[in-house]
């Protein structure tokens, strides 16, 4: 990428070059590409992003058991360490690649150079619907493209109704929040009604399907949801 | 939280930014504009890039950082606004359909060089 140089000096002694670039313009370099890749492989993203213990492997685990039935899947799993959560996927017999940021503790995000490594071991020809779990945190995930058709944040009712006031960000960038664990609501402070009102005010088109990993209540809408999203892109390529 | 990440790509962009004329250790300030709904933080940032740039030729640098406030538009009634909390909704119309004119910078302005002549 070639630099403009707008050349302004001061009378302070110094001369002042403008840049303008973003920081993490070279990522978001890379998730253009990547976008691209996807669309011309007629490959739908789902970036599924929490905080750790939200369930979100569960959730996947569940999930893929039911989509497997409609699309070719394939799963990108991060992780700052182990393999635990790729070994308890891989029963569902679909193609899973982990990646592990640092064996002792590396990144608190993926980032769009780690899902394009990732894909060399995935046949996005025999892709329809990739799914990308990204590591558990509220917090930087949110500010990086990893090329992704849509976001989903999972929230557990195990974790306060605030937690979407506290990232906003993540809440403003998602499509819609699985409100998790809600079988477990009668033991928990919880109120699915006050958290709605919250991740509202951040995000007003946010849809919420509150549903249970463990139980498999809610799955229906949220599972129908999901492949409407993704026939729909598979049908206007 | 990973703005020691952040912080590396400054350096190399600043690196790379520097005209063939001029040497990179006379960069004396790196202008950087953090939307405050980002995720950065300007105070941890400063503190990585110290730590960064201090064995590199960039170690004199200085960071200086621009905090950009969270600026949204309502696509109603079309008031523009800063908010301080994450209240997306207009507060002429109350419609909800508002969206971000800034906030989410992260962006280098400008790097300033000593001037020789």
């Amino acid at each position: 990428m070639s630099l403009a140089y707008q050349n302004s000096e001061d009378k302070t002694n110094k001369k002042e070059i403008k840049i303008i670039k973003k920081v993490l313009g070279a990522n978001d370099i890379i998730a253009n590409k990547l976008r691209h890749q996807f669309t011309e492989h007629n490959v739908f993203v789902l970036n599924m992003m929490s905080s750790p213990g939200s369930g979100k492997t569960t959730i996947l685990q569940k999930t893929l058991a039911i989509v497997k039935k409609y699309f070719k899947c394939a799963v990108i799993v991060g992780d700052i360490c182990t393999r635990n959560d790729a070994d308890r996927l891989v029963q569902n017999g679909i193609p899973i690649v982990q990646i592990n940021t640092d064996k002792f503790g590396g990144d608190c995000h993926l980032t769009a150079l780690r899902i394009g490594e990732a894909l060399e071991n995935i046949d996005l020809n025999k892709t329809e619907l990739l799914i990308i779990e990204n590591i558990g945190n509220l917090v930087c995930p949110a500010e990086f493209d990893i090329g992704e058709d849509i976001k989903v944040a999972i929230l557990s009712v195990t974790e306060g109704e605030d937690k979407p006031a506290k990232y906003p960000l993540m809440f403003r960038e998602c499509s819609a929040t699985l409100l998790n664990k809600i079988d477990l609501l009668p033991y928990v402070d919880f109120d699915p009604a006050t958290a709605k009102k919250i991740i509202k005010l951040i995000n007003p088109n946010m849809l919420t399907f509150e549903l249970s990993a463990k139980t498999e209540e809610g799955f229906d809408l949220w599972i129908s949801w999901l492949r409407k999203k993704v026939t729909s892109k598979l049908q206007t390529e | 939280m990973h703005e020691m990440g952040i912080a590396l790509e400054i350096i190399d962009i600043t690196i790379a930014s520097v005209p063939h004329n001029r040497r990179v250790d006379e960069v004396k300030e790196i202008n950087i504009q953090i939307g405050k709904f980002s995720t950065v933080s300007p105070v941890n940032l400063k503190f990585c890039f110290n730590i960064a740039s201090a064995d590199t030729e960039l170690a004199k640098a200085h960071l200086s950082i621009e905090v950009i406030p969270v600026i949204v538009k309502c696509q109603n009634c079309k008031a523009q606004f800063e908010i301080n909390e994450p209240i997306f909704k207009c507060k002429i119309c109350y419609g909800t359909s508002v969206e971000l004119v800034s906030g989410r910078e992260l962006d280098i302005k400008s790097i300033e060089i000593e001037n020789k002549e």
